[in-house]
């Protein structure tokens, strides 16, 4: 296999599929709430009470398997919070959705207390068996852990769901025109409460796999900014479920890639390669969102409105 | 069945009533998080909240409240402006670090120079520093229609990489034995932001903080350009025909907060930061975001807002050593306090109406 710059291609391929999980996770969940007419800011809050409830619970009971259910449950549990504000007291979504990542971040470290420096167990891989053995594709395709591939997964069933199903369809009519949908009889609120707390769900499940396979141990603030990127990739993806994993891959090679960079002792120094994730987004969001205004036209209609039944 | 039933105006009781039921609630909240966490709660709300201004120490932590509450109004009361117009800096930690970098590396520069006029021209600097951070997701937004909420967060973890960059290279003190961090400005009067009063807590930052939330409440009051901020934030279109320009409105929002934070940086790292190091930013700039809220989008308001979350932090530190309490619990007990009073604000807009079953039978709706 040929090497650049120390890299082996193949490798970094296996580890930018591992890298990509949360991000994608995380974003699909958005972009579901987003389809609804819902703009969540609290990603990365639910995220990294994902992180810290998947990792208590894997902790405790020995589980990884329970530690990632966990996760799913103390993000949609924060998501939760978000929704009753929004949905029932019709708050500020933006303003909601901040206050969600900053109670978040405290209350995941007032309950990591404790928890620094423990190993969580162990997650296996998944069996492949001979399938492993071929060269490189093994490496590269065949050797994660489940989540890797149900993240793929669930993107597909996202896709299909969205696209091709009345449910599907009832999220994208709420969220293009609550009012047309309410006149339909659909109860605009509480199909907007499902879809947060799928949302929720989804981030803590990213955040569980941060801490339990990513890492794998806690520290406090460990998301560092994944669920703001996983809310960059929603745009990247223009709102498109298949995307979300082009662009959940994109940036997980950019973080695997810098990595590598520094642990390969690279002459471009530290501070720059670990701005570069950041700066990158930055760039992409401002291809997708100038490019002919296509991306705006793609955004949910009432994304972002609270919906008031008068009558 | 509650249902709520809406205001033909929002409600002048309430607007003011919202954030002291907020306050009050989360402490009733926060004491039950304090509780389950082992603690006893009466006593950890007396040692935040009552301690610092009456108890043993007050005579000192006063004067920090001032110190604490500076940089957290001058933030503020950038941010409200945008908050009211519909423009989302939450960015405002970068500009702070920004600011607080390019003031700092003024004074630096010339260093050990002693002139009168170093220290204003490295408050020019420290706000320009704060406005160029912020001009660019403005920028972005006017001309490319890019999320500013995103842009200017990513810029946060861009300028902690730059701050890093500084304190271990370009700013370190060359006759600090190779430790990270830049040389303290305690020890070079002419660019230092020392205690005007002694014991007040009172630097050159509180100064501004002051003298802003006086200029921006006349601002919003009595001037044309507060008015447009306030109708692009409730009736965009209505903005439009006045002759307001977004994209105008988005730059001076974005630019004036970023200057502000980048002030309130300059004043932190000449005075009780001391110099520039890796860790100087003390996440003023995303409580400011609280401190914003919770003074209803108000200058005065912010300024009371400012002086209570600042009772929080050093409360808070006053908790974690004296009754062992996470420092993090505070970060949460903050955060609570937010969402309490998006909760509440509902009652500001909307009426509670007991639905009855009587009027549900006569199919009354």
């Amino acid at each position: 296999m040929m090497d650049f710059g120390g890299i082996n291609p193949a490798i970094l391929i296996a580890s930018l599929m591992v890298a990509s999980v949360p991000i994608m996770l995380a974003a699909l969940g958005e972009l579901v709430v987003e389809k609804s007419g819902v703009l969540n800011l609290g990603v990365e809050g639910m995220m990294i009470m994902g992180a810290i409830c998947g990792f208590i619970t894997a902790v405790k009971t020995g589980n990884p398997y329970l530690g990632f259910l966990g996760g799913a449950a103390g993000g949609a549990a924060l998501s939760l919070i978000f929704a009753f504000l929004t949905q029932s007291l019709l708050a500020n979504q933006v303003a909601t959705g901040l206050a969600l990542t900053m109670f978040g971040l405290g209350l995941s470290s007032l309950m990591g207390q404790g928890y620094n420096g423990i190993k969580p167990p162990l997650t296996g891989v998944v069996p492949f068996g001979p399938l492993r053995d071929i060269p490189g594709i093994g490496r590269m395709l065949f050797s994660h852990d489940w989540m890797v591939y149900f993240s793929i997964g669930v993107v597909a069933a996202t896709w299909y769901v969205l696209k091709y199903t009345r449910t599907g369809l009832i999220i994208r009519a709420v969220g293009e025109s609550h009012d047309a949908a309410h006149a339909l009889g659909y109860k605009v609120n509480r199909i907007r409460l499902m879809c947060i707390l799928f949302g929720g769900a989804m981030a803590g499940l990213g955040g569980a796999y941060i801490s339990l396979i990513r890492v794998p141990q806690w520290t406090d603030g460990i998301t560092a900014g994944a669920g703001w990127i996983a809310l960059a990739i929603v745009v990247f993806a223009s709102w498109k479920p298949l995307r979300v994993l082009i662009g959940a891959y994109l940036f997980g090679g950019i973080t695997v890639l810098q990595l590598n960079l520094q642990a390969a002792g690279s002459a471009i120094p530290v501070e720059y390669l670990s701005m570069s994730p950041y700066l990158i987004t930055i760039l992409v969001l401002v291809i997708m969102s100038s490019g002919k205004g296509r991306t705006a036209l793609n955004a949910p209609a009432a994304l972002g409105q609270n919906f008031h039944a008068s009558r | 069945m509650i249902r709520l039933e809406k205001r033909p105006l929002p409600s002048q009781f309430w607007q003011v009533a919202t954030p002291i039921v907020a306050v009050i609630m989360t402490m009733f909240a926060g004491g039950l998080m304090f509780a389950t966490l082992g603690k006893n709660p009466i006593e950890v709300i007396r040692t935040i909240f009552w301690d610092p201004l009456f108890g043993e120490f007050a005579w000192y932590l006063r004067g920090q409240l001032m110190v604490k509450a500076g940089p957290l109004i001058l933030i503020a009361i950038g941010l409200s402006l945008g908050f009211r117009a519909g423009i989302w800096n939450i960015g405002a930690e970068g500009q702070y670090i920004m600011g607080a970098i390019c003031g700092a590396a003024v004074g630096l520069a010339v260093f050990p120079t002693e002139n009168r006029l170093i220290f204003p021209v490295m408050i020019v600097a420290g706000a320009f520093g704060g406005w160029a951070w912020a001009m660019i997701p403005a920028i972005l937004k006017t001309r490319f229609n890019t999320n500013e909420i995103l842009v200017s967060l990513m810029l946060v973890y861009v300028a902690q990489s730059i701050l890093a960059m500084a304190a271990l290279g370009f700013l370190r003190n060359p006759e600090g034995s190779g430790f990270p961090g830049s040389r303290n400005f305690s020890s070079y009067p002419a660019a230092a932001n020392p205690e005007i009063i002694a014991g007040s807590g009172l630097h050159w930052g509180g100064v501004f903080a002051l003298i802003t939330a006086g200029l921006l409440y006349i601002l919003l009051q009595r001037h044309i350009l507060g008015f447009q901020i306030k109708l692009a934030g409730q009736a965009p279109r209505a903005a439009r025909f006045h002759g307001v320009v977004p994209e105008k409105l988005v730059v001076l929002c974005m630019g004036l907060s970023g200057a502000l934070a980048g002030l309130a940086g300059l004043f932190e790292v000449t005075g009780p930061a001391g110099q520039i190091s890796i860790d100087f930013n003390a996440g003023y700039g995303f409580t400011a975001i609280i401190v914003a809220f919770l003074g209803r989008l108000n200058p005065l308001g912010i300024v009371l807002a400012g002086l209570l979350m600042a009772l929080t932090y050093i409360g808070g530190e006053m908790a974690a050593t004296n009754l062992g309490l996470p420092s993090a619990a505070v970060q949460a007990f903050q955060g609570m306090l937010l969402f309490f009073l998006l909760a509440i604000d509902v009652m500001s807009n909307y009426r509670l109406r007991l639905k009855s079953t009587a009027a549900k039978m006569l199919g009354v709706k």
